[in-house]
């Protein structure tokens, strides 16, 4: 087959500007074979470049003293103590899974297992951050039930469990779905592999599953806006094996225990492409392979479409030379194909060939360095009037016990069991805390130890003001994180804009980096990996009645998604968020400050998407969280839950039915505002706890020490929430209808 | 007593019922690769769950024609128990060595929950340490486990008392709502005629520790150790 003609329209074709076209003619000194602009345009592309993303990220604190790993490798990594390290990172397959919900998805779950198996981690933990239109479309319901279904069939076939997340709803994701997932790995802090290609000399192997030609562009396609043939692009989306992964890991971990393994990396967006650059720029090395030894699936494949296919459950492995039988050995023994493809040269270059023919030879530091773009941005025109909203404009509700029973009964805050019965929570014997509170909890055998992991996001926060949302997600995860007793130790982000293209969106992106920067800074929390995705737009109009400028409605909601991993000591002193015991006493930590602006409430009951969320003071939150952990870790509370979506009211509903029964309560808030605004209003860096009487006066103690606002509101017991604002009864109302109708909202719409 | 763990390519809960055997039980374990047929120094064999060869033919189909399946029919001879969990039912039934088979789920969705067994048949190797009409609490993790069997098997079933758990209610009702995946008759697991291997459905290794949520799960390794008598054999009524 003749290959295309190299032309600056082919280029374009590919992705690439005139500029960058130039820019290449300029590194090689000449025109680009076809092949080589296939692997220009894959390593160029937004997805493995984050090219305009770059000059933000940098301002993100990714150092500290736990921290073994940063970014810029496969994943990070964090100590956890008596020699064990957790590994760690969450990635979108956002624009797969629109295309192709159930493959999307899973592949998504594929490449993140890969990420941290790579490092030499056993994974085990899956957590999904997930983002749909309102469940009541049926287009949306048939994506929920494929990417729930493909989470469910990797995650489960491979045999690592899905512990925790969340999903929510608004009309902004309909035409763009989210799917984030995060992985966590356990490996031993000395035994930690990287992606480099070291030693020229040293052999190069090909292992895992045959190339065939699945998913070549998908990198490209994932950097670029949705039109109406979105859905025509289903070839560039890949099909998973999650059985092939599962041999793959065995085979992997197995071969890093003999020694032979000098180096690793998955292939996955833009595959064999990134892999052979990018392991020798990590590793001051050239690279020289020759790709008819591809173990290939399909026949008369290309240079071009072997370097850039996407196919799933491969990777490519630095062997000691000298060693390559042991290596062959154990993949042989898990009946993967471990071929030698090449080996690694001291040339600082990339040399492909075809057989006799040479189809690509290109400097290293070219395809590493792809331009790095600083482009303008402002903030949109909309925003201020969306900030004009008056609170009190709204009327209150007649009743505000029904108000909370139909915010219970939202999507986004009802029971998601309906997806997590669907996934394996419990193999590896770690889970201690299932899915279903605040974090979710894991032992480290053969040790006191356990690891707490949360996942969190709230994009109309982020969208009414994106500094303060973004710092928002961080407190949230990192406070569902201490609720559990864990100490926050690092973070994982996952960045889901629309198109940087655009100088609004980009000043979304800009100021979202600069709020989780602010909040980890002052949180000790360096952010040790993570991944961008641009472009999370449709030409298919959102059903946004909230939108005030056309060209917005084609945006999702901002959306950075934070992962939150937290060291327990003592895994017996972890804490869940559901009420134990009658006759417990109910305190509220933090401040008093909400706000309507951005809340469930204000969506759901009054469909705005307007205001500003509540102040956040990032001293405040610091001591907030460690308050509840010390609190925790002596003993002193039964259960500990974060106020967010649908506030405080929400979250005493929720103390009272999400756990094993239903266990009622009695509080009392103060009359700061409204009824509606006190109840439902959202402010961050709050935490309701339950104290066993007998420890009441301790847990005082601990209060006045910790330095932070916090008030008794209550007691436990009965078979009714009874809320009081002022003198006041506002609410009282019966579990059972609380329980059904956060046992329904979500699952109504999908069962 | 000394215990062997089947790994086959895709297995993933031998490493849970090592750990169970070896840090909960103190007993001697092992591994055992799937082209292992030698299976002479062993008292019990397990077959853990996972997906062996992906499951993409029928569930259990592949490792049921596996060299390790093939030897288990000599090791039962010799005296030997066998107790297939979750995939090890799956590939139980597909070996012959029990009756019936596993379909997919009722609801055509994987269910990982909770659920509460009828405990019927207390007289068995791996259910001695119990009593008929207790009731435990144990978790499933499958998408194929509905129990099925034609109306002939499952008469004989009952009249040699080879069903041992039924998923049931908390006070042990043995209803249509209990049932997590459609399994005709509430079926959760049975023996074969001699007693001497055991399929379920849900995982005791999962239930075998009270920080997981339970340790009714070891009740039945319980059972096989005080069924070994001191010559080695096996007590089985």
């Amino acid at each position: 087959m003749a290959e295309p003609k190299v032309t600056i329209d082919l280029a374009r074709g590919l992705g690439l500007t005139a500029d960058e076209y130039d820019r290449i003619i300029r590194q090689l000194g000449r025109e680009p074979s076809y092949t080589e602009l296939g692997l220009f345009s894959a390593l160029w592309s937004e997805h493995c470049a984050y090219k305009h993303s770059k000059v933000f990220l940098r301002r993100l604190p990714q150092s500290g003293p736990h921290v073994l790993q940063g970014p810029g490798e496969n994943a990070g990594a964090v100590d956890i103590g008596e020699g064990w390290a957790v590994v760690f990172k969450v990635e979108s397959h956002n624009h797969p899974s629109f295309i192709e919900p159930f493959q999307g998805a899973a592949t998504g779950v594929g490449g993140i297992l890969r990420d941290i198996f790579t490092m030499g981690a056993r994974p085990i933990a899956l957590l999904d951050s997930l983002r749909f239109g309102e469940p009541s479309d049926p287009r949306t319901r048939r994506l929920i039930e494929g990417v729930v279904s493909g989470i469910s069939w990797y995650g489960n076939c491979f045999g690592c469990p899905t512990v925790g997340g969340e999903i929510a709803f608004a009309p902004e994701y309909a035409g763009n779905p989210l799917v984030n997932v995060m992985c966590v790995g356990l490996v031993r802090a000395d035994r930690i592999f990287r992606a480099r290609a070291e030693g020229p000399g040293n052999p190069v192997f090909y292992v895992g599953n045959k190339t065939g030609r699945d998913g070549i562009h998908g990198a490209t396609m994932a950097s670029a806006t949705f039109d109406e043939h979105a859905e025509e692009r289903r070839p560039t989306v890949q099909v998973g094996d999650p059985f092939t992964e599962k041999l793959l890991l065995e085979a992997c971990l197995e071969a890093m225990a003999t020694g032979a393994v000098l180096g690793i990396q998955d292939m996955g967006a833009a595959g064999l492409a990134c892999c052979t650059s990018e392991m020798p720029a990590r590793g001051g090395t050239g690279m020289d392979i020759e790709l008819t030894a591809v173990p290939q699936r399909e026949e008369g494949m290309t240079p071009y479409e072997l370097l850039l296919s996407e196919s799933q459950e491969r990777m490519l492995l630095v062997g000691a030379r000298g060693r390559e039988e042991e290596l062959r050995r154990v993949f042989a023994k898990w009946e993967l194909d471990a071929v030698r493809i090449g080996e690694v040269t001291a040339g600082r270059e990339l040399v492909v060939r075809h057989g006799r023919d040479e189809v690509a030879r290109v400097p290293i530091e070219a395809l590493a360095q792809a331009p790095v773009y600083d482009r303008p941005f402002a903030p949109p025109a909309w925003l201020a009037e969306r900030h004009a909203f008056e609170p009190a404009s709204v009327p209150p509700p007649e009743d505000h016990g029904e108000a909370l029973v139909a915010l219970m009964a939202s999507p986004t805050i009802a029971s998601k069991a309906w997806a997590y019965r669907q996934y394996d929570q419990q193999v590896g014997l770690n889970t201690l805390v299932l899915p279903g509170s605040d974090a979710s909890v894991l032992r480290i055998k053969g040790t006191r130890r356990a690891i707490a992991v949360a996942i969190d996001g709230n994009g109309r926060h982020v969208f009414l003001d994106p500094r303060r949302g973004a710092a928002m997600a961080v407190c949230e995860a990192a406070r569902n994180v201490s609720c559990a007793g864990g100490r926050p130790l690092g973070v994982t982000d996952c960045l889901n804009f629309g198109s940087p293209e655009r100088p609004e969106i980009l000043w979304q992106l800009a100021e979202a980096v600069e709020g989780i920067a602010q909040a980890c800074r002052a949180l000790d929390l360096p952010v040790v990996g993570g991944n961008v995705s641009l472009y999370n737009e449709t030409v298919r109009p959102a059903e946004s009645t909230t939108s005030a400028d056309p060209s917005d409605a084609r945006a999702i909601l901002p959306t950075p998604i934070v992962g939150v991993v937290g060291l327990l000591e003592d895994a017996a002193l972890l804490a869940t968020q559901w009420f134990k015991a009658d006759e417990h006493r109910v305190a509220l930590l933090g401040p008093e400050d909400v706000s309507l602006g951005g809340s469930e409430y204000l969506w759901t009951r009054h469909g705005r998407v307007a205001g500003r969320p509540a102040p956040l003071d990032l001293e405040v939150e610091r001591r907030v969280q460690v308050a509840v952990r010390s609190a925790i870790g002596a003993g002193l509370v039964a259960s500990a839950h974060d106020c967010a979506e649908g506030g405080v009211a929400a979250a005493l509903a929720e103390s009272c039915v999400t756990g094993p029964a239903p266990l009622g309560c009695a509080a009392a808030l103060d009359m700061g505002a409204r009824s509606d605004h006190v109840l439902f209003g959202e402010g961050p860096s709050r935490v309701v706890v339950s104290v066993p009487p007998e420890r009441a006066r301790e847990f005082e103690a601990l209060m006045a020490e910790s330095a932070i606002p916090w008030r008794w509101i209550g007691t436990t017991g009965g078979a009714r929430l009874r809320l009081r604002v002022g003198t006041q009864t506002v609410v009282d109302v019966g579990l059972d209808r609380i329980e059904h109708a956060w046992r329904n909202g979500f699952e109504r719409h999908v069962a | 007593m000394r215990f062997g763990v089947v790994v086959f390519p895709g297995t993933w809960s031998d490493c849970d019922f090592h750990y169970v055997v070896s840090e909960v039980l103190h007993q001697p374990v092992k591994y055992v690769w799937h082209r292992d047929r030698n299976l002479a120094d062993l008292d019990c064999v397990i077959l853990p769950g996972g997906f062996s060869y992906g499951d993409y033919l029928r569930a259990g189909a592949v490792a049921g024609r596996s060299p390790v399946v093939e030897a288990l029919p000599e090791f039962l001879t010799g005296g030997g128990l066998v107790l297939g969990s979750c995939n090890g039912f799956q590939i139980l039934c597909e070996a012959g060595l029990l009756p019936g088979a596993l379909m997919r789920n009722e609801c055509l969705q994987y269910r990982c929950q909770s659920t509460h067994l009828l405990v019927e048949n207390a007289e068995t190797s791996f259910t001695r340490a119990l009593r008929p009409g207790q009731v435990l609490t144990m978790p499933i993790s499958h998408g194929e486990g509905k129990y099925h069997a034609d109306p002939e098997t499952l008469r004989m079933l009952r009249q040699r008392h080879q069903v041992v758990f039924r998923y049931a209610t908390a006070d042990g009702q043995v209803t249509r709502a209990a049932n997590p995946n459609g399994s005709v008759e509430n079926i959760a697991g049975i023996v074969n005629e001699d007693g001497t291997v055991l399929g379920l459905m849900p995982h005791p290794e999962r239930a075998a520790e009270s920080a997981l949520g339970g340790t009714d799960g070891l009740q039945i390794f319980q059972s096989l150790l005080g069924s070994l008598v001191e010559d080695g054999t096996f007590l089985k009524r």
